[in-house]
């Protein structure tokens, strides 16, 4: 693969492709990448990134994370900004599995009490977490009872029974995108999940439990800070999002943005999967209040996997979650858009900013992140593939550079199919196991796809974003244990 | 099988090739193909259900859109694994128009190697065309 003639250095991790690289772009296109990441970057990401760079009403640049990979519409890592008085809002821009994200949760157990237990803790988590095509829930909930959820968000499950009052705090957003309207959401959108709170569904889905190594702490004031005290302290990671809900609302607002995108609002764009039409509109605006009602959904879902997290250590450890000190580092989304405020070009701006397969990366002292992390910036969750481990890391103040946004996870390198050639997924479960991770997985085929080679290298993704000034590292957390769908 | 996974599109998701003689052929090539994409050895699903999809569009790619997106929305609201009995597409005034039986069984995770969940369908190079007399149709899924 050869690298666009029209990509210029502007530093050892930026990239530029000017606006002549492709006819239409409004602004250039950024790629955050290390020397190395950008020579394995496949093609797909350039075209795509500058597709975006398309869209109307968009700011400044439209950037690629240093883990992006082709994907639908937006490349996955990518970020617009858009004025919303004269941008468009796309569903390409946040993806199907709309706030899918990241959920970091601490123990005060050590790996050393862990260990011997380890078969029968991941035993017990994948029979309690349904995972795997199709798979329902445990909460018994109508659907009028679901409008609440995506409506109220965390605080649903909060007065269920289902979280810890600071859980909500640690939670992006509190847990709750304000403006959500369940009026805006198809019945079928709810009938498709409805009784899916609380599942981890598959694909590169998972929870793992991971320990914090004292060699992979980098940066022990900040490790402290997120309650990461302790050598060999497990913590325990899962990546899910809003599941069948979610997925729908994107596909019926993609059809209802193709219908209106050109003949009404006379937009056109280079791939269809980009439909979108402006912010300020009543597609628009209705799209909005339903990605926020998915948002919730995805909070919510993860908030009622910690409560069943909780309930098996609990059993497992014979402890209480709270004398376990399972209380929550973060949870923070990587596909969503926000309205958020923005310095540009020396003026603050309201911009509505897409991140797709990218997180929000606020630096110390910032609004909207939790006081308890108010000195060390916000927490960052890059995950990893199931065999290599994953990030955390803390947001900086020098992301302003990219609209404070960083990496999701180590981003994939080869197709799906490439890896099930490469390796059976049973074999791929007992080298593993031999290398002390324990997996159970829905699917022998799924795990296959999800193997460790075909994923970029996270250390030089979490690597990228610190030398950019995104992220800082603060501990790598390696498996020892994993569920899939 | 009227279908080949295509390696090199959007490597973190999955494209398929489809086609067929006919409209009809290509359609329930790509049903098979998003069939096989979530279960290994889809031929064991046994036709105890039964859906019926009424559709309709201007533009016969977005047909197939609309089509294979109705079967991913079965596939969760009713758990259903689906492929066609029969189906038929028709030219009207105002584009197409699809009428499908769909026979298959809830999902099983015991007895179904089930592989991955689709989200949903893009319109990531999504096309249909009439390629020396065969119908063709390329799909990307998000899984």
């Amino acid at each position: 693969m050869s690298l666009p003639s029209q990509l210029r250095k502007v530093s050892d991790t930026v990239w530029e492709l000017p606006i002549t690289y492709q006819k239409g772009m409004l602004v250039p296109a950024r790629i955050i990448a290390s020397e190395g990441l950008l020579a394995r970057m496949d093609d797909g990401v350039f075209a795509q990134i500058a597709n975006v760079a398309c869209l109307p009403g968009v700011v400044k640049y439209v950037y690629c994370m240093p883990d992006g990979h082709w994907g639908y519409g937006f490349p996955i890592g990518g970020v617009a900004a858009m004025d919303p008085a004269t941008g468009v809002i796309s569903p390409g821009g946040i993806g199907f599995d709309i706030n899918c994200g990241m959920r970091l949760v601490l123990t005060n157990l050590t790996e050393e009490e862990v260990r011997p237990r380890l078969p029968e803790l991941v035993d017990y988590l994948f029979a309690r977490i349904p995972t795997g095509v199709g798979c329902t829930g445990f909460v018994r909930c109508s659907r009028t009872e679901f409008r609440k959820v995506l409506e109220q968000g965390s605080r649903w499950a909060l007065g269920k029974g289902y979280a810890w009052p600071e859980d909500l705090e640690m939670t992006e957003e509190g847990g709750c995108f304000a403006g959500a309207d369940a009026d805006a959401c198809s019945d079928k959108a709810i009938e498709r999940g409805y009784d899916q709170i609380g599942t981890l569904g598959s694909g590169n889905h998972y929870c793992e439990v991971q320990v914090a190594r004292p060699e992979n702490v980098f940066d022990r004031e900040k490790a402290a800070a997120f309650g990461i005290t302790i050598p060999n302290q497990v913590v325990i990671m899962f990546h899910c999002g809003s599941r069948g809900f979610g997925h729908q609302v994107a596909t019926d607002y993609l059809q209802t943005f193709l219908r209106v995108m050109t003949p009404k609002y006379g937009i056109s764009v280079h791939d269809r999967e980009l439909a979108c039409a402006p912010f300020r509109s009543p597609e628009g605006e209705a799209y909005f209040s339903a990605m926020k009602c998915a948002v919730n959904m995805g909070f919510v879902n993860r908030q009622v996997i910690l409560h069943r997290l909780r309930e098996v250590f609990s059993q497992i450890f014979h402890r209480s979650p709270e004398e376990l000190g399972m209380g929550m580092i973060y949870d923070v989304a990587h596909n969503t858009a926000k309205l958020e405020t923005h310095l540009v070009d020396g003026a603050t701006r309201e911009l509505l900013v897409h991140r797709k397969g990218a997180t929000r990366s606020f630096g110390p002292g910032q609004e909207g992140i939790p006081e308890r992390y108010r000195d060390s910036g916000q927490p960052v969750i890059i995950g990893g593939s199931m065999e290599t481990g994953s990030y955390l890391l803390a947001g900086q103040a020098t992301a302003n550079t990219t609209f404070f946004t960083t990496a999701h996870g180590s981003g994939r390198t080869m197709s799906r199919h490439q890896a099930k050639k490469m390796i059976k997924g049973q074999k791929l479960l007992s080298d593993m196991e031999q290398r002390g991770i324990y997996v159970r997985t829905a699917s022998y085929g799924g795990l296959a796809e999800e193997a460790g080679f075909a994923y970029k290298n996270i250390d030089e993704v979490a690597t990228a974003t610190e030398l950019a000034g995104l992220s800082k590292r603060v501990v790598k957390l390696v498996p020892i244990g994993n569920i899939k769908g | 099988m009227p279908f080949r996974f295509l390696e090199d599109i959007a490597i973190a998701d999955v494209a398929f090739s489809a086609w067929g003689e006919t409209r009809e052929e290509l359609f329930s090539a790509a049903a098979e193909a998003l069939l096989a994409t979530m279960v290994e050895e889809s031929s064991a699903i046994e036709p105890h259900d039964c859906e019926t999809i009424r559709i309709g569009h201007d533009e016969l790619d977005l047909l197939l859109f609309d089509f294979l997106s109705e079967l991913v929305f079965l596939k969760d609201a009713r758990r259903l694994l689906l492929r066609p009995c029969s189906l038929m597409i028709e030219g009207v005034d105002d584009g197409y128009r699809l009428e499908a039986v769909m026979k298959g069984e809830r999902i099983d995770p015991i007895r179904h190697r089930l592989l991955v969940d689709v989200k949903g369908v893009t319109l990531h190079r999504l096309a249909v065309s009439l390629v020396n007399g065969k119908w063709q149709g390329t799909v990307v899924l998000d899984i």
